[in-house]
């Protein structure tokens, strides 16, 4: 007789494809190189390690106008289904993610019936996307600065270096977590996870992805 | 799908600060380094360092940090003048000073508030060397071996343009363009070139740096590179 663990043990989950995580890795470079090239034109120690800034500048400007291509192609093409329709799931909150922001341990999510993303993951994502947006608009006026006032030029660098801090820290909290599990992280990377990461830690997404067997046996204890 | 639309909503919210931010960040800029500046001043830990609050952009076009000693600085002033020069920064600091503090802008949009600067007025040095009968216009080179700018006679003789060796009460660090560089008050920041190396006076307007990538060779704050506002 197999038992539920040993089948769980040969099979996996997907959780991202292919589009998911090419649209994932392209942005996630972008970001590396944006933070990176930024910090030399942006913090003092490091201009005056590299200087070059009009090389700087190009780097800079070229790769943020690039930024958000990768995701709006993936959200466009034919086989962007799946993300458009994680899309939606980011949108939408629950009950219980409002419930999981009162939890000491949200590592440990316990009984609380989240689906494929975790409230965190959906303000990461949501935060990404605004920002990556407010970057670009920003970023062009500080670039092509010559139709806009002086007072708008210096909000829109104002307005830049602050949500630079804020992606500086959402992205090294996101690598933080994704360290922190592996097997998330194997959904980014592989695209898939095991079932009982799936059972355990986001349970409404796995009924949603194998049926309603495995709760069978919670209802008849019941 | 169920329930309610919160990323949206803090997408949109997001946004709605960027925009918000773009209109009024300048004044909420002001308000950051009038309310915050002061206690991150005391900060020991220069962590604060990372807050964009009330900072200088260090911009350099060459691929190394320029440097000098001060011992070993010259100014050179030449071309149509009666008496060709080469100045010492001890020969600068013996000449009149003159402070300045006014609002540093860049071109781009960063500002700075209130800097405080002191140097020679640029006039003082012009007077010492004597301008020719037929000059027109300043050409200055930075020994980072690049950066290049220049000025008419008459911009050249306001009293709000320096030959700067202080900036906050401090002698001009390398990375400000130390040990001396021009400050060109009522223009935007590329104008007051760093690492001041020469000052040549000649017979026309010899466009620098960043005028051959595109900018106005009259940089006024405000009424310059296709704006006429507030100029100072």
């Amino acid at each position: 007789m197999t038992t539920q663990v040993d089948r769980e043990a040969r099979t996996t989950i997907p959780r991202f494809d292919r589009v998911e995580r090419a649209a994932h890795w392209t942005t996630a470079v972008l970001f590396g190189v944006l933070m990176l090239t930024g910090a030399v034109l942006y913090a003092g120690p490091f201009s005056a390690l590299f200087g070059r800034r009009e090389l700087f500048r190009q780097v800079h400007t070229y790769a943020g106008l690039l930024l958000p291509a990768p995701v709006l192609l993936a959200l466009v093409s034919r086989r962007g289904a799946q993300l458009r329709r994680d899309l939606g799931r980011l949108n939408r909150w629950s009950q219980d993610d409002a419930r999981w922001f009162g939890r000491r341990n949200r590592a440990r999510p316990g009984r609380l019936d989240l689906g494929k993303f975790n409230p965190g993951q959906k303000l990461n994502a949501t935060f990404f996307g605004a920002a990556i947006l407010v970057m670009l608009a920003t970023g062009s006026i500080m670039r092509w600065f010559e139709p806009f006032p002086n007072d708008w030029r210096t909000g829109a660098t104002f307005v830049h270096d602050w949500f630079a801090l804020g992606i500086w820290l959402a992205v090294l909290g996101h690598i933080y977590f994704a360290i922190r599990d592996p097997i998330a992280l194997r959904g980014m990377t592989r695209g898939d996870v095991t079932p009982y990461w799936a059972r355990t830690e986001r349970p409404a997404w796995y009924r949603e992805v194998v049926g309603d067997a495995p709760r069978s046996t919670a209802a008849t204890r019941r | 799908m169920d329930g309610a639309p919160v990323g949206r909503r803090v997408f949109l919210g997001l946004l709605g600060a960027g925009a918000a931010g773009i209109l009024w960040g300048a004044n909420a800029q002001r308000w950051l380094e009038q309310r915050i500046g002061p206690y991150l001043a005391k900060d020991g830990t220069g962590l604060s360092g990372f807050l964009p609050i009330g900072r200088f952009r260090i911009y350099s076009v060459t691929g190394s940090m320029p440097h000098r000693d001060r011992d070993e600085y010259r100014l050179r002033v030449g071309g149509l003048v009666d008496q060709p020069l080469t100045l010492t920064y001890r020969d600068l600091r013996a000449m009149t000073p003159t402070g300045l503090t006014r609002d540093f802008q860049c071109v781009t949009g960063w500002r700075v508030y209130s800097v405080p600067w002191k140097g020679v007025r640029l006039g003082d040095v012009l007077d010492r060397a004597g301008v020719q009968a037929g000059a027109k216009a300043l050409r200055f080179t930075s020994f980072d071996g690049a950066y290049s700018e220049s000025l008419t006679l008459k911009q050249a003789r306001r009293d709000d343009v320096l030959v700067a060796y202080e900036l906050e009460g401090e002698e001009l660090s390398d990375a400000h363009g130390g040990p001396v560089r021009l400050y060109v008050a009522p223009m935007y920041g590329y104008k007051s070139i760093k690492w001041l190396d020469e000052i040549e006076v000649t017979d026309k307007v010899v466009p620098g740096y960043w005028q051959e990538r595109g900018y106005d060779v009259d940089a006024w704050v405000g009424r310059s590179n296709n704006r006429d506002d507030n100029a100072p």
